[in-house]
């Protein structure tokens, strides 16, 4: 059976085992119809060009886990944040971890969205906010609305800084071999309000899992939220990352996305501005080898004018990975004095390395900044003769010079101990052995 | 220690020097002037190992050894060192780190161990204070916002730190103000000794105010025209370049 029918048809079962919230249940029964009709996106698509999920799909995939999986904290330990404290809601094959966890309700909310779905003091939240952001007509949040039942739950209410981080983790154990995960996050920032959000897909052994997740952002007047996105996966773990931002009047969000490993992955940012002097920014750092793909699709929609955007991607692609950018910047007529400035700076190790990339300026109104810009290049002769001409060996001055080109993604990087973090791993991946601590 | 025989070099195809010959002893400073385009900044990078450059006549001997065919971080390795006119920017790598990568790069090469934390940060204070650098400055990034002064400071610190045989001083006093260029050369007087030797490659005579060459030679259409003391810096700052041409003519 083909992958399509096989989620078609297996979600009556889902049904029977899934909550009864009667707002979710319609939003999944007209979501599983859209994607129905659309199935999985293919190359002749134009989001889908340069990306085929095509072998991705041609796997069956075990869609509900068994729910014993347990894994011992000190195994996973190292994929957690150092040093400082965090909320945390682990995910063990797409199950609720609560051993893992460290969850609230002491003011926010930090818990599970079946949780929320489940109890009727949440039904006010839900039905005003679940599914709102998600763009009705792509096919893959469809499929995962369809399916949506488990992921975290994030409520901020108005005037609070959440003093933690928090950190959305999901493992995979292998016990299934292959494994089709739809986690679906729905996380709310109310008015003044501030959170270090952290989100990681991680598998604990090599083996095939696709993870097609829905993040939905809401950033209330004045909101700050900064979110970095982990994806340093192993070889055969494939994700599908849909996340979807509204915003509203002199709100930042920030979305970071460090994608190091992993066999395909896809990130589709979608940012609404529904108020005036929003800001939003968008930045990537990806570090590629073997044959790892990445898409990155952005969509920075400035409905409403005195806003900013910033994207500032940067990819370093070796042996035959490949790259792909295609950010999208809408000016609507009423956006006037919109700044929209994207930049996609690319460095290509290896010949057989390839990098598309496509801005799209779509602007209609007439009093805007905007640019965009997109180099792919190698590293210059003159830059790597300083270096040699200090001693440093043309390998090493490469390596240095591309830690250099990755280094000013990481400076807006807020959380101390996550930025020493990924710096190690920029340099573990570049293979930079600086004999210092960075 | 350098010896430079009829040297020609072209870069793309364009011939730039045609024919130098240059003999620099230990404890010596050489000051080469010249004219833009009479090909200065080409003779220092081909010295350097600077493979733009394409070297079709000649030879070059560091200390009897032939280093022509050497790469780049061979050549520092055998104790050149270049201060470049536009140092590179290297953002996320610290002053210190950088240096400590550079020196560990040439004690690699001789086939020593790295240098001792302790050790390093000792020298690295030590030749801080000689060049009155603050210490907060070698955590900033390598040359990232560094003002023009700051850029130069920094080549003749790393050029303290590894503590070359032969140093090439390129156009380090282009873009200096009247203090900086007393810091920096004030530096450069205080790493001479008698087993190190120094080129100043450079157009204008001020910086020989303040590091007293031993020899002047002046490079006209790729080749040294003439040689003399002090003196003759003296006599170009005066007359200018169209003097030694009138001269040669």
């Amino acid at each position: 059976m083909e992958l399509k029918e096989k989620l078609l048809n297996s979600h009556l079962a889902f049904e029977e085992q899934s909550d009864v919230n009667e707002v979710v249940q319609t939003q999944r029964i007209n979501s599983l119809k859209v994607f129905q009709e659309k199935g999985f996106p293919t190359k002749k698509i134009e989001a889908w060009k340069y990306t085929s999920l095509s072998s991705l799909i041609k796997k069956d995939y075990v869609l509900f886990p068994k729910n014993d999986t347990q894994v011992e904290f000190k195994k996973i330990k190292k994929y957690f944040l150092p040093d400082i404290e965090t909320f945390k809601i682990v995910f063990i094959n797409g199950i609720y971890s609560p051993f893992l966890s460290d969850t609230t309700h002491d003011g926010l909310d930090v818990c599970l969205l079946s949780a929320a779905f489940n109890q009727s003091k949440y039904n006010e939240i839900i039905k005003k906010y679940f599914n709102k952001s998600v763009i009705k007509d792509e096919s893959l949040a469809s499929l995962n609305t369809a399916y949506a039942r488990e992921g975290a739950y994030i409520f901020i209410p108005k005037n609070m800084v959440s003093e933690k981080p928090i950190e959305i983790m999901h493992f995979s154990t292998g016990e299934q071999k292959t494994l089709w995960l739809q986690p679906r996050n729905l996380i709310i920032v109310e008015k003044n309000s501030q959170v270090q959000i952290i989100e990681r897909h991680q598998s604990l052994v090599d083996h095939d899992v696709v993870t097609n997740s829905v993040t939905e952002i809401y950033a209330h007047n004045d909101a700050l939220v900064d979110y970095y996105k982990i994806q340093n996966d192993l070889d055969s773990a494939s994700l599908i990352d849909n996340t979807y931002i509204d915003q509203e009047k002199n709100s930042h969000v920030s979305v970071h996305t460090f994608s190091f490993g992993g066999n395909l992955v896809r990130n589709n940012l979608n940012y609404l501005h529904k108020g005036e002097h929003i800001m939003s920014t968008l930045k990537g750092l990806t570090i590629l080898k073997d044959k790892q793909h990445i898409d990155h699709n952005t969509l920075v929609n400035h409905s409403k004018p005195n806003c900013e955007s910033h994207q500032d991607y940067k990819g370093i692609f070796s042996d035959q990975s490949k790259g792909v950018f295609n950010g999208k910047i809408f000016v609507h007529k009423t956006a006037q004095k919109t700044n929209a400035f994207q930049q996609s700076n690319n460095i290509l190790i290896d010949d057989k390395a390839t990098i598309n990339s496509k801005p799209q300026l779509e602007i209609f109104a007439d009093d805007v900044k905007c640019s965009h810009g997109c180099t792919i290049g190698q590293l210059n002769e003159e830059t790597l003769f300083y270096l040699r001409s200090r001693g440093i060996p043309r390998k090493e001055a490469k390596a240095l010079l591309t830690y250099a080109f990755a280094n000013n993604i990481l400076q807006s990087v807020q959380i101390n101990v996550l930025k020493k973090r990924i710096n190690e791993q920029i340099a573990e991946k570049l293979g930079v052995d600086l004999g210092f601590d960075l | 220690m350098l010896t430079i025989e009829n040297l020609h070099a072209t870069v793309d195809g364009k011939s730039i020097l045609n024919g130098v010959d240059l003999d620099v002893k230990s404890g010596e400073v050489h000051a080469i002037m010249g004219p833009n385009g009479s090909g200065k900044s080409t003779l220092s990078s081909v010295i350097a190992g600077n493979e733009i450059y394409e070297m079709t006549e000649g030879n070059i001997l560091l200390n009897g050894e032939e280093i022509k065919d050497m790469d780049a971080e061979e050549r520092a390795h055998k104790g050149i060192f270049m201060s470049f006119q536009y140092p590179v920017e290297i953002p996320g790598v610290s002053v210190t780190n950088f240096i400590k990568t550079a020196i560990n790069s040439s004690r690699k090469a001789q086939g020593l161990s790295d240098m001792l934390a302790s050790e390093m940060l000792k020298k690295i204070r030590e030749k801080a204070e000689l060049l009155e650098i603050d210490t907060k400055f070698l955590s900033r990034s390598l040359n990232e916002g560094f003002s023009g002064g700051e850029k130069k400071r920094n080549e003749i610190f790393q050029m303290a730190m590894l503590e070359p045989k032969l140093s090439i001083l390129d156009e380090t006093d282009s873009g200096l103000d009247i203090d900086a260029l007393k810091i920096v050369a004030n530096g450069v007087n205080k790493l001479r000794n008698n087993n190190n030797a120094v080129i100043i490659i450079t157009h204008y005579q001020r910086l020989l105010n303040y590091i007293s060459p031993d020899f002047v030679h002046v490079l006209h259409d790729g080749k040294i025209v003439k040689s003399g003391t002090k003196d003759l810096a003296h006599e170009l700052e005066a007359k200018g370049y169209d003097w030694i041409k009138d001269d040669i003519d």
